[in-house]
Parts: structure tokens; sequence; C-alpha cells
């Protein structure tokens, strides 16, 4: 008998039940999953979301701006990078590359990430207000390294698609994609760690530095 | 990892004048317990939420032949491959297989404290591969050649003086000061591993049945580099950890780094499933899943099955008096503080495991901070008594609770032997009322004394009580 053969006969066996798992058992595991049951959630999360989000961004270190048009993203970026004294280039997703980039006085490459690029401008799936968090879903147009190599992370994120609760944002997704991606990727703030001397530093193998741009 | 339970008394001993270590343990317990507190002070239904967590993760235990098949099927069907081990020993083999079946040189692994269990890094680099720990605190053992003593917070022993010096030899750079240069000292050391491994080892907080999706929870990135960038991926995991739905994970994850340290939420929850798209620009192109039982099946269906709920936040261990006071290293095994005390024992074998079950106080404050409500004091009794009847304690031990017990179900007999005794002890005590010196317990006299009984006992002092109140009528 194989290691997965005598792991379920172990269970089966210590649960009582007897033989190999049966077709109605696994039926009650797939009636149970569809129902997809949502937990209790606490007060905080029935809050206005897109309110709720910006005071959780606050808490998380991700800095955060509004602008009234997408068409005004790159010109916010430009001023978040001179703010910053950082280099007038970015690497970004493919949605954002039709942008007018040039005007804003940034290089904008839409590639694969490189380990030198210092900022990374990814728009997101959605976002949850319970937590300030960003949900991001990889794709070939849409890699995840974008977020994750660079120091710098801008993310886009439109108002219309704060939602209030994690729960929410699966929901959104099994809706419009289905399945969750190979890289399904929530980000909450800019990496941290406190593993010397439980004292927290901002800034460990991920970003310095999580900045959204809301957006209409 | 080589069990040095049985020398938990010795190692405590020790540890108790360690003194870098103490202050280590007072500055953690100060961020752990306030934070918890303040974390969970947000959630105005806390307690509901645990109880649901609690019947979510008993539901898929009572099930988990089906839930493990319905994961392995999602899992293989989104282009992952699934391994069953039942032992250390084949988790390795298995690890290890993969590893050489793709000529792979260089690992980087993301904390992981399944693979600490089967002592996976030893396996991979007697082998000759190079494996490298990421997650800063375990990067920092790794150099310092010991295991974690924290299952969140694994170098939470060490002094920033201590990593210092262990960076300034590693690194061959100047010896740092402050812990944010040595945090991106380390960033930049290990930012070449990531980019050059040829396998990302990562463990699992949880997996889920639903979509074949395996869960990371990290604040620093880690994981989502170890999982991204190699061409492989191989996660090592316990087969209790599988949940039904994302919706399960969406409450589970309120709890979890609440009770670990109080914030609302980790950095990152890496959600992996499968492997890259022919055309993505980044993702492996094997995922490998190890599902190892070593000792988790023994629990189920067990007057022991809560263990399985657990989901590692540590706080059990962040609230224990005797945790907070010897570390985690004093237990001997991977799991400290009181669910160590529980899975050891299982995991080892209870003859192994010598003092864990004793190494508390039963103030049962771990069972209350639980975000999945283990009866944690309930289950190291169980192993104290199982330990009895094995005739696992000392001598003297089993024959002072034998006769304990012989008295104990003997009313008459032992309304007596107190009240002999209670006045044996007020005699001891003298002018001062203090016991310097117990006969058969000296240990416990030879830094205290012992406040001496008025010498009547409760029985005689209640029935006094009760004579005088109906005299009062």
């Amino acid at each position: 008998m194989s290691a997965r053969e005598n792991i379920l006969a172990r269970i089966r066996g210590q649960t009582g039940k007897s033989g190999a798992t049966s077709e109605g058992e696994l039926a009650a595991v797939h009636a149970h999953i569809a129902r997809h049951l949502r937990g209790p959630l606490p007060s905080f999360a029935m809050h206005d979301p897109q309110e709720h989000f910006v005071k959780e961004c606050g808490r998380l270190s991700t800095t955060l701006t509004e602008v009234a048009d997408l068409a005004d993203v790159p010109r916010e970026v430009a001023r978040y990078i001179a703010a910053q004294s950082l280099q007038p280039r970015c690497v970004g997703w493919q949605e954002f590359s039709t942008l007018d980039w040039q005007s804003a006085g940034i290089q904008f490459d839409n590639r694969a990430t490189k380990p030198d690029d210092m900022i990374g401008l990814t728009g997101c799936f959605c976002a949850i207000g319970e937590t300030g968090t960003l949900l991001l879903l990889g794709a070939s147009a849409r890699p995840k390294t974008t977020a994750l190599l660079p120091e710098t992370h801008i993310c886009i994120v439109k108002k219309s698609r704060i939602v209030p609760t994690m729960e929410d944002a699966f929901a959104l997704m099994r809706n419009e994609i289905g399945e969750p991606p190979r890289a399904t990727f929530f980000v909450s703030g800019p990496s941290r760690t406190a593993d010397i001397e439980q004292t927290i530093v901002i800034g460990a193998h991920g970003p310095y530095r999580v900045h959204v741009i809301l957006v209409p | 990892m080589q069990v040095q339970s049985m020398h938990f008394k010795q190692t405590a001993s020790t540890k108790l004048n360690d003194a870098v270590l103490q202050k280590a343990l007072k500055k953690s317990k100060s961020k752990f317990v306030d934070g918890r507190a303040l974390g969970v002070a947000e959630v105005d239904n806390w307690e509901d939420i645990r109880t649901y967590a609690a019947a979510l993760r008993d539901r898929v235990i009572d099930n988990l032949d089906a839930y493990l098949i319905e994961f392995e099927r999602n899992a293989i069907r989104r282009g992952a491959q699934v391994h069953w081990a039942e032992t250390a020993e084949e988790a390795n083999a298995i690890v290890l297989g993969i590893a050489q079946k793709n000529a792979v040189k260089t690992i980087t692994k993301s904390k992981s404290m399944v693979t600490e269990e089967i002592a996976l890094n030893g396996t991979l680099i007697g082998a000759g591969i190079r494996v490298m720990e990421t997650d800063l605190g375990e990067y920092i053992l790794q150099l310092a050649d010991e295991a974690p003593s924290h299952i969140v917070a694994p170098a939470v022993h060490k002094s920033k003086e201590q990593v210092a010096e262990l960076f300034m030899n590693a690194h061959h750079k100047p010896r740092l000061t402050d812990i944010p240069s040595m945090t991106r000292e380390a960033r930049e050391q290990l930012r070449s591993h990531f980019l050059g491994a040829d396998m990302g080892i990562s463990g699992a907080n949880f997996i889920v049945a639903e979509t074949g999706t395996t869960l990371t929870v990290t604040n620093e990135g880690n994981a989502d580099l170890v999982t991204t960038l190699p061409r492989i991926h191989c996660v090592v995991t316990g087969i209790e950890k599988v949940i039904p739905t994302m919706e399960d994970f969406a409450t589970l994850i309120r709890l979890l780094p609440r009770s670990a340290i109080g914030q609302s939420i980790v950095n990152y929850l890496t959600l992996t499933t499968g492997v890259k798209a022919p055309d993505e620009s980044d993702g492996p192109e094997q995922m490998h899943i190890v599902l190892v039982d070593a000792g988790r099946t023994k629990l189920v269906g067990s007057d022991m099955k809560d263990m399985l709920r657990c989901i590692r936040c540590g706080a059990c261990m962040n609230h224990c008096p005797v945790y907070q006071n010897v570390g985690g290293h004093a237990y001997g095994w991977v799991y400290p503080g009181p669910m160590g005390s529980v899975l050891t024992p299982t995991y080892v074998g209870i003859e192994n495991a010598g003092d864990l079950p004793n190494a508390a106080t039963f103030c049962g404050e771990c069972q209350v901070v639980c975000p999945v409500k283990i009866p944690l004091p309930d289950l190291m009794r169980k192993w104290r008594e199982r330990q009895f009847d094995m005739k696992l304690r000392p001598f003297g031990e089993r024959a002072a609770i034998s006769l304990w017990g012989f008295f104990v179900q003997r009313p008459r007999l032992y309304a007596l032997a107190t009240r002999i005794g209670a006045r044996v002890a007020s005699m001891m005590g003298g002018e001062q009322k203090l016991i310097h010196s117990l006969p058969g317990i000296d240990g416990w006299t030879q830094g205290r004394d012992m406040p001496a009984p008025a010498g009547e006992t409760f029985r005689e002092l209640y029935a006094a009580k009760s004579a005088a109140k109906q005299v009062a009528r």
C-alpha cells in the first residue's frame, strides 16, 4: 500500500469509519464547499469600505492619494517620485502603458521586472476596506514580481473596487474570474519584520514603500 | 530535530540564569501579550469568531480523509504534484528526490515548522545542496546553527548584539549597531539567493480543499519570493492544515495575526495554486505539495483530537508563565509552550517527552487566548494521567499520588488525616508561622519558606461557622 492509502486508511480507522472514503462522503464535502458559508464579521467590517480603507492604509504605513481621473496618474506618480527623491523610471503592468508618461517626464517600461528596478507600478483586482488590503491577481500581463521586487510599489486602485471584506473579494473573484489564478496575492502595506528584538522595521524582503493612487 | 525534551528541568534551570535570554523574554512578553490584547479588543465579536473557527476546524478534522482527497484532486487539476509522507524520513526522501531529479543545487526556504519537525535542511545539505533560510529570524538561526525558540518569532531569544556579531562574521562587513541597518544588510545578502535559487521550499499555514491552493502568511515578503522566483516550488505541510473554502480562510485570518502579535492583518497573504502559464514571466514550472503525517493521524479521532485545530499562532506560549520564564529551547523540540507540551509527546513519544506535560502551572491562560479554543490544560492533564499509568514518573511522585488517591476516596479518613496534618504543620511553623524545610519536597523550600497553616482545616472552620449561625438563629 502506498503512503497515501496508509494515511487515509489510518484516518478512517481512527474516526471509526470502514472501507474507503465513499462517494456520498465526497458529495457531502462538495455540497458543504459549494455553500461558501461566511463566518461572523466584526462590526467595523460593515463600515463604509472606502472610508475604512483609507484609515487602515494609514495604520499599515501605506501612503495614499486620490486623483480625479486615470489620466492624472502619471502626474501624481511624478510628484510622488520627486517627493521621495527617486529616479523618474518605473516598470509597470501593460494596462497602464497607454497613459501619457512622457509628458510627466517618466520613463515607463512594460516588461518583466529586473532586480535593479526601483519602482513597480501595478493595478489591483480589488481592495479590502476592513484591513486596507490590496488583492493582486497574477497573469501574463500582470506579473506579481512588479509588486514585489522593487523597493517602491505604486498601486492604482479604482474606488469602486474597494469591497468591505475579504469574503467579498473572494466572491468577486469567483464571479469575474472563477478560480484563483496561480499567484493570488494580498498586500497590506510595505514589507516589515520584527525578528530582531521584536522591533518593527519597515522594509524586509518586499517593498519599503507602498503608495496607493485612488482613481474613480 | 533531535529531541531533548527529557532534559527539560536541567535546561530550564540554565535558561533561568541566562541574562540575555531573560532580557529578551521580558521584552517579547510585553509585545506579544499587550499587542494581542489591543488587537483582540478591536473585534467586538471575538468570541463568536472563535466559536465559528473552532467548529470549522472540527468539521475538517472529523472528515479529514474526504477533505484531503478533495484538496489533492483540485491541486492536481491545477497542475501541482501531490506527494504523501507517513514519516519524517519519507518526507525528506520525497523532497530530496524532487531536488535531485531536477538537478537542484540551491534552495531558498521560507519559514516552515514542519520542515523543522522533519529536519529537512540536514537531509538536503547532507546531499550537497545549498539551503538558505530567508525569514530574517530563521536566517539568523541558520548562521548561529541553532533551532527556533518560538514558532512565530524564531530568533526571539537573540539580542541585537548577538545578531550583529553573527552578521559581521558571516557577511565580512563592519559590525552594525542598529536594527534597521541589520535588516537591510540581510535583505541585500539574501537577494542574490532569492534570484539564483533553483527551488523554493515553503510551508503552508492552510491548504484550501475547494481550489487546491496552498496559503502562506508572512510580514517580510520572503514567502512570495520563494514561491515565485525559482523554477520549482515545493510545499511541505501537515495533513491537518486543510480548510474547506476561501471564506474559511477569511475567518481564520481575522484570528491568526491578532492572536500572534495583535496585527489586524499580516503584510502578505500568499496564495499559490498550480504552475505558471507558458506566457507568464514569473512563477514556477513545477509545483510539488508534500502532505506529511508524522504522527498527526494518531490524534485524529482520539481524545486529543482538539489539538489538530491548532493554527500555530503562538498565543499559548506567549501567555504561559512557564514559557515566559524559560523560553522555547528548554522544551527540547520544535514546538514550545503548552501546544508543544501536547504535541511533542504525541509526535516523538511520551517516553521521550519527560516533564513537558508538567511544565505548566495550569493557570488556564493558554486556553483562554487560544483562537480555536483548544482545551490545552485538559490535554496536558491527559498526558499526565498517561505518564502516571505507564509508570513514567519517578517512584516517589507516583507513591505520593497513590497515597493521596487512597485518602481522597475515603472522606472520613481524609478528614482525619488533614486534621492531623494541619496541626502538625502548624506546630512546625513555630512562632514565626513559617516552615523552613519540608521533608520529601525540600526543593520547594530551598528558595522560600512555606507559610504554616492556622491549625484547623477548612472543613472544621466551615462546621464551626455553620454551628455559630444555627445558635444565632
